[in-house]
């Protein structure tokens, strides 16, 4: 219960801001409060491969870019249903993990994270390449899915997302299937000897992550009202690895605070100046180095 | 009585390196059978052969009357085949009884299950429990694993062993790093699994080996030179000059 505490505590938080914003900050607190819950839930199905499986994916980004284009074409080709969206989302990203992750599995460690930032490339110069949506420049949406017009609606359907996100890695995490992707992390061998076959179960976790992901992209999409291949940018495959550390690998409440410490502090730093990296850099280290359970290492007391 | 475990001419060779070089033996139900030879003699590869997770380049293995050659290490496990490492393997941020609990849970349904709380399931508790009775540390259920000391991490090998309740065991030397009295406890130990699971051991602590093999096989640069009870074994000249010699 301690170790789910400040994540609770956030979300709590989250739930309070559109009425905090009345009294400061307006839309731009809002808009920030969302951009980090997105980030939040893309970053909840990393740790899932990072930090529950051993897995670290250098190439997530692309599947929250898979969620957000589907939205984004879907929309421009007016096709407003959510639900329709959703599913369209949901099954271009799960074949797209199927196939990568097969792939990608064959191989750990440092070849590991090359392919999966290969395969986020291809993302990356794909949608670059779509002429008819904006390629380089992006594409601007001209309106969201139908439930998700109205902005309050939009808000609480994403606090709503990331609260059911997170209960459920937390049930995976803890279940059968969960018990055998963490034990395979520290000994694959003795997991395999012992009559597991640890590539399926690391398979079925690279699905409903890049599934999860793309969930976010989708949301990512509505709120921005803007999608570009950017967003699939090993840039943000770094950020979202970033988070994941900064908040504490496999931690319940670690990949919440670190999407929460993460757009604080780039919002707070790139008001005192434009290379704010050159501080969030030397940051992060510290936390790294002191802090090694990353943030949520901070509240939890270890006997 | 037929064998559970019949190996049949398996070879393995690393570059022009013959490590198992024609390598035939038996496991009769209800046996323990040593395999005893130099270092190097090319004993744990046999192992991984066995278990799966090294692939023979010739030969056969059946298990249990079914060809499992070609079989991963997951296969085979599931069929009852268990293992234990030369190099204590466990996990080690588990505590001692999800250890267990890890081992029963392969053996009793299926472990894709997404949403019920594993750590929760009193079936797979309790047998990790009786299995930890069993090795005499049921005291450390809740300890994490890492924090055991070197002879409770073997009796732990040991114990995520046989909660699967394999049909047959590959020991790959037990006793390593052990003090003397922990050794003979480990004897008694195996004894008593000895008659509902028949033991494929491997073993340097020769009093050990005698104490428990019903038969012992000599394994000399890949090729199996002598079998036989221990007594034959003792006064096998081969074997003495292979191995015992050595010892002596």
């Amino acid at each position: 219960m301690r170790a789910a505490l400040p994540a609770l505590v956030v979300l709590a938080l989250f739930a309070v801001v559109p009425w905090l914003a009345e009294v400061w900050g307006g839309s731009y607190l809002t808009s920030l409060a969302m951009r980090a819950m997105i980030l939040a839930i893309a970053a909840l199905s990393l740790d899932l491969l990072i930090g529950h499986g051993g897995m670290v994916s250098f190439g997530h980004a692309a599947f929250v870019a898979i969620g957000a284009y589907t939205a984004g074409i879907a929309i421009t080709e007016g096709v407003t249903d959510l639900a329709t969206i959703l599913a369209i989302a949901t099954a271009i990203a799960a074949a797209f993990a199927l196939v990568t992750g097969a792939i990608s599995l064959r191989t750990s460690g440092v070849s590991f994270i090359m392919i999966t930032l290969a395969f986020g490339q291809m993302v990356f110069f794909t949608l670059g390449a779509l002429n008819e949506y904006g390629a380089d420049d992006g594409l601007t949406l001209w309106e969201r899915a139908e439930v998700l017009a109205r902005n309050d609606v939009l808000y609480f359907a994403i606090l709503g997302t990331l609260a059911v996100v997170w209960l459920l890695i937390d049930r995976i995490t803890g279940s059968r299937f969960g018990r055998v992707l963490r034990a395979a992390r520290q000994n694959d061998v003795r997991v395999e000897t012992l009559g597991y076959g640890v590539f399926g179960f690391r398979l079925t976790a690279y699905v409903l992550a890049g599934v999860i992901a793309a969930l976010a992209g989708v949301l990512l999409a509505n709120q921005a009202e803007f999608v570009s291949p950017a967003i699939a940018s090993w840039q943000r495959s770094g950020d979202l690895i970033i988070i994941v550390v900064l908040g504490g690998m496999g931690s319940r409440s670690g990949a919440i605070l670190g999407a929460l410490a993460f757009v604080g502090l780039e919002e707070g730093l790139s008001t005192l100046t434009h290379d704010w990296r050159l501080i969030f850099g030397p940051l992060l280290i510290a936390i790294v180095l002191y802090a090694k359970g990353g943030l949520s290492s901070l509240f939890e007391r270890r006997s | 009585m037929s064998a559970v475990l019949d190996v049949t001419n398996l070879r393995k060779s690393f570059g022009a390196l013959a490590v198992t070089d024609g390598v035939s033996l038996d496991l009769h139900p209800g046996e323990c059978h040593a395999i005893i030879g130099p270092n190097g003699a090319g004993k744990t590869t046999l192992i991984h052969q066995l278990s799966g997770t090294l692939s023979p380049d010739a030969g056969m293995i059946r298990f249990a009357g079914e060809d499992v050659t070609a079989m991963g290490a997951d296969h085979r496990a599931r069929r009852g085949l268990g293992r234990t490492f030369q190099i204590t393997s466990i996990i080690p941020g588990f505590s001692v009884l999800e250890n267990v609990a890890l081992s029963v849970q392969a053996m009793s349904g299926s472990s894709y299950r997404f949403f019920g709380r594993a750590a929760r399931e009193r079936g797979l508790n309790e047998r990790a429990m009786t299995a930890l009775d069993l090795l005499g540390i049921a005291d450390r259920a809740e300890r994490p694993a890492a924090d055991l000391s070197h002879g409770e991490k073997r009796a732990l090998e040991l114990a995520v062993a046989i909660a699967a309740e394999p049909k047959a065991l590959l020991l790959d030397e037990p006793m390593a790093g052990m003090g003397r009295d922990e050794s003979a406890a480990l004897v008694e130990t195996l004894k008593g699994l000895k008659p509902q699971h028949p033991l494929l051991l491997i073993e340097h602590d020769m009093d050990a080996v005698f104490a428990l093999a019903d038969r012992v096989s000599v394994l000399v640069y890949g090729q199996i030179v002598a079998t036989g009870t221990p007594d034959e074994i003792r006064q096998n000249p081969q074997a003495r000059a292979a191995y015992l010699g050595e010892e002596a």
